[in-house]
């Protein structure tokens, strides 16, 4: 019954651990400068010209991380017909009225909205977050892209930090286990059955098949 | 370390600026139609600062360099202009414009690193500059430089040491035909409404005075004989500082905030009356 599945092999949990670990660097420096209420931040990591000069590397590697993602992951997000029956159920999963939300493969449709939030708002958040770091060499004429780039990474930040905050929640409060597969890669039958059961079954018979070689 | 008592505006910080002593705005008239273009407030200006020499340019013209540079904040800017089948040389004086109204300064997230001082200074503190190059996206003038190897921003201090004691800047003092002067604005406006009405009466009807309400006025005001075509001379028409930084340091910020803080409570109601998804 407390049989083990692996639903993160250690590349993915690698992957997923420098990606968050990157954005929290990234999230926290950024709204230093967002905003002077959290200039400190800065401060406390070890002074605004540091976090101003590092910014923009660990952004360059959370965009490699999330190139990786969408490697990795990109046939397990594809949108499937069940989402859109679940999404249509939405509110149920909301109220945790789990019986009555339709099944999900490896991921559901909310986790799905994440990844596909995630990896357009890193391309948005790279390229205007290159501008930026180029702003110096931009000639007078063409201000108008650095300004434009400036908004518009603020922009994409505060989307991803939309996404972020629920992801955050789901994983850490709201999902048993949650954390504990990201961390550890494993997850008992029980787990997979309540939360993924058609990716449960997509396993199985991939084992059954295999040990019946 | 900026006057405490006379700092009006400081980037970046959340707390009212300190300055209760009130001081007179104090501006820098240029009047271009007395400007010989000898640059001798150019070199003023480098040896009153003491900053490192920038090799010249040849641009085919009287002009210097192309443009300011981190070491080089007063630039002598030389146009050939052609009208009527007459030539004129239109020269203008280049530096920081000392806004009423500075982007620079609403765009800069370094606490302190941009003060404006009561008397209309806009200085920058480069022991505090981060250099993100934000001030440069926020002015309408593309003034601040960006120092590659400090890896901060410059520009024209008004002289603030020698003002802040009495004392005109260099280039004011410097120059040999009173084409630039200095003192209160409303002594200087004066002496620039003056000239032009010296101006429209010797044949220049679009004579005017170059100090862009777009930014509240400016703190080096420019007298311009074709003053209904500023761009004739490299200055915005109607400067204000850019859309697009007005947004994002004004409404986008609220909204962000609010989003933020709305979406983390959001979560904290949720978890209050729905929880954790539990295993029974
Ligand atoms: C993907 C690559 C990224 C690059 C190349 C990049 C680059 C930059 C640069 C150059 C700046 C200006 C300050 C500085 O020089 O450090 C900046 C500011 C900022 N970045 Fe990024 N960034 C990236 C990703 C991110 C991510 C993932 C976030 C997540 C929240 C983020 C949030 C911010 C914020 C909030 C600011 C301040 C914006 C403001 O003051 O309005 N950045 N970024
Ligand atoms: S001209 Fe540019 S640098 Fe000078 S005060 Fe205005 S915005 Fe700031």
């Amino acid at each position: 019954m407390t049989h083990r599945l692996v639903r993160y092999d250690f590349g993915e949990r690698l992957m997923h651990t420098l990606a968050a670990l990157a954005y929290l660097y990234l999230l926290l420096t950024g709204l230093a400068f967002w905003t002077p209420a959290f200039y400190w931040i800065a401060v406390v990591l070890g002074g605004g010209y540091l976090s101003r000069v590092l910014h923009p590397w660990i952004g360059l590697l959370f965009a490699a991380t999330v190139l990786w993602m969408f490697v990795v992951w990109r046939r397990d997000m594809r949108v499937t017909p069940e989402d859109r029956t679940w999404r249509r159920a939405i509110r149920h999963y909301i109220r945790n009225e789990d019986d009555k939300v339709p099944p999900a493969w490896r991921f559901n449709f909310g986790q799905k909205q994440l990844f596909w939030l995630m990896v357009f708002g890193a391309a948005a958040l790279l390229l205007t977050g290159i501008v930026m770091w180029l702003v110096a060499s931009i000639p007078g004429e063409l201000s108008a892209v650095g300004q434009i780039a400036t908004l518009l990474h603020a922009v994409a930040a505060l989307a991803t930090i939309a996404g972020f905050i629920i992801h955050v929640y789901m994983g850490v409060a709201v999902v048993p286990g949650g954390l504990d597969a990201v961390i550890h890669g494993e997850v008992t039958e029980e787990w997979a059955r309540r939360h993924h059961p058609l990716w449960l079954a997509q396993v199985k018979s991939e084992n059954d098949a295999r040990s019946r070689e | 370390m900026p006057a405490t008592l006379e700092l009006l505006r400081i980037s970046a910080t959340t707390a009212p600026a300190p300055g209760v002593r009130t001081m007179p705005t104090i501006t820098k008239l240029v009047d271009t139609t007395t400007c010989i273009g000898c640059k001798a407030c150019e070199v003023a200006c480098q040896e009153w600062n003491d900053l490192p020499p920038e090799t010249t340019v040849q641009m085919g013209t009287y002009q210097t360099l192309p443009d300011m540079t981190a070491n080089f904040w007063n630039l002598i800017r030389f146009r050939e202009h052609e009208e009527n089948g007459a030539l004129s040389w239109l020269m203008r004086k280049d530096q920081c414009m000392h806004c009423a109204d500075p982007g620079c300064l609403a765009a800069c997230p370094a606490p302190g690193a941009i003060v404006q001082y009561t008397n209309g200074i806009v200085d920058f503190q480069q022991d505090q500059c981060i250099g993100c190059g934000y001030c440069m996206t926020g002015c309408p003038f593309d003034v601040p430089k960006f120092h590659v190897k400090t890896q901060r921003v410059y520009k024209c201090t008004m002289c603030v040491d020698r003002v802040s004691v009495g004392l005109q800047p260099a280039c004011v003092k410097a120059c040999p035909t009173s084409c630039l002067q200095f003192g209160t604005k409303d002594a200087m406006l004066e002496v620039a409404n003056k000239r032009v009405e010296q101006l429209h009466a010797n044949g220049f009807a679009q004579a005017a005075v170059y100090d862009p309400p777009g930014v509240g006025g400016t703190s080096v005001i420019t007298v311009l004989a074709h003053g209904d075509r500023p761009e004739l001379y490299g200055l915005p028409r109607d400067p204000t500082i850019p859309m697009a930084v007005r947004l994002w340091k004004g409404p986008l910020k609220w909204l962000g905030n609010l989003a933020m803080v709305g979406g983390i409570l959001g979560v904290l109601v949720h978890y209050v009356r729905v929880g954790r998804k539990d295993h029974d």
